[in-house]
């Protein structure tokens, strides 16, 4: 069923009119106009912004903002977010990756979401109209959002810092087995000094593997040094069951593709 | 359901329609405009079968909604032969057997233009992924690479 469709020059307008009962965001629309071609009734009304803003990435002295609306294949191509590329040639084909915005894949639910896991790792930060919010704290309240989000900014990862890895069965494109992001700080003796490391698919939404970073955090990335945190990768985690994978295989691979990731 | 007035090029004609808000394009090119090229597969972004053309990116016609493509150029894959002569990618899926069924065609077909737009001469890697969005449950994707491979040599041919 066709959904009417209100579209408003800025996100302070296209706030309000969100607010309505059933109405829901449209970004690229591989969320929002697939859940409305599949029947989802709790989908009433579509609402929209073009504020240029959106659409925009800045990097400037280390750090960077990318607009809500940027999509996956434009980080991609970016000249500056060559670290990001393999993260956001993670979502889907390129026809979605022309799609799929920055904004949008906060709210994808596992199995996707694979720049979310990634943002998560980088600690970004998620800006909507009504200010700042650590993407973790974003992430587990995200159900009940109703402010539009505008941007997300994070500081770029050093050189070698950031990995990225995404299992699927069908290659190149496929549904997560799990995907797994890390940022590592070493000393110059090689030692981690400090970790994140994001899951995603390892619970309804990404998030992070505290244990593991802990377990880490002091050891050095040989195949000794990360036995702990591949033993704590697990810890509080609660996978999804899907078609691609049973809860039990994502428990049971996660060391193994955990411990590539960090050897690599 | 509100009606709203869409214009854009579509294969290098003008179009001008009133279509219900939310409509998505595939819906406004098969039953308003008539262009039946775009199949609907699943209609959830998944199955490539929809793909077009807008502004030099492929999308999926299935999950955009017509009244954001105001202005846009649009291509299908009914508007890539001239005057009756196809073009190198439909003759060569034509001539690798790479179209059995031939529901999954035009969506590969629109995917493999956008590759060969901005890569000429591409790897066979570069071709796997380019069609990575796409599905076929029938033909096999093996006739399709060879396809896309053969029309690239065929262009680079004709360039030469």
């Amino acid at each position: 069923m066709a959904l009417a469709l209100q579209t408003f020059a800025t996100v302070k307008d296209a706030n309000a009119a969100l607010k309505a009962q059933g109405s829901r965001y449209l970004g690229g629309g591989t969320l929002v106009v697939r859940a409305a071609n599949e029947g989802d009734v709790s989908v009433s009304g579509l609402v929209r912004s073009t504020e240029p803003s959106l659409s925009t990435i800045v990097v400037a002295g280390g750090k960077v903002r990318i607009g809500a609306s940027v999509t996956m294949a434009a980080i991609a191509s970016h000249p500056e977010l060559g670290a990001l590329a393999k993260a956001a040639r993670a979502v889907g084909g390129p026809a979605i990756r022309n799609m799929a915005t920055v904004g949008g894949n906060l709210f994808a639910p596992a199995p996707y979401g694979d720049f979310a896991v990634a943002l998560l790792a980088l600690d970004a930060i998620v800006g909507t109209d009504d200010g700042e919010t650590p993407i973790e704290i974003f992430l587990a309240k995200r159900d009940g959002s109703r402010a539009i989000v505008t941007s997300v900014s994070f500081t770029l990862p050093k050189a070698d810092s950031f990995r990225f890895l995404k299992v699927s069965r069908v290659k190149p494109k496929g549904v997560s087995v799990l995907s797994i992001a890390s940022v590592l700080e070493r000393s110059p003796d090689g030692i981690v000094s400090s970790a994140r490391i994001a899951l995603g698919c390892m619970a309804d939404r990404p998030m992070r593997a505290r244990a593991a970073e802990k377990a880490l955090t002091g050891r050095s990335l040989t195949k000794d040094g990360i036995a702990p945190a591949l033993a704590a990768a697990s810890d509080g985690t609660s996978p999804i069951t899907d078609p691609i994978a049973s809860a039990w295989y994502r428990n049971e691979v996660l060391p193994v593709h955990l411990g590539r990731l960090l050897l690599a | 359901m509100a009606k709203v007035p869409v214009q854009f090029t579509l294969n290098g004609s003008e179009k001008a329609e009133f279509v219900d808000s939310g409509t998505t394009l595939l819906h406004a090119l098969r039953d308003k405009i008539g262009d039946t090229s775009p199949k609907g597969g699943c209609h959830q972004g998944t199955c490539g079968a929809c793909s077009v053309i807008i502004d030099g990116e492929l999308r999926l016609s299935c999950l955009t909604l017509a009244e954001t493509c105001n202005g846009a150029t649009i291509s299908t894959t009914s508007g890539l032969s001239e005057s009756g002569v196809l073009h190198p990618l439909q003759r060569a899926f034509l001539d690798t057997f790479a179209t059995q069924c031939g529901f999954c065609t035009p969506g590969m077909i629109m995917a493999a233009k956008v590759l060969l737009d901005h890569t000429p001469n591409p790897s066979r890697d570069e071709v796997i992924e380019a069609l990575s969005g796409n599905i076929c449950r029938c033909t096999g994707y093996e006739p399709i690479i060879q396809a896309v491979l053969t029309a690239a040599r065929s262009n680079s041919q004709n360039a030469a």
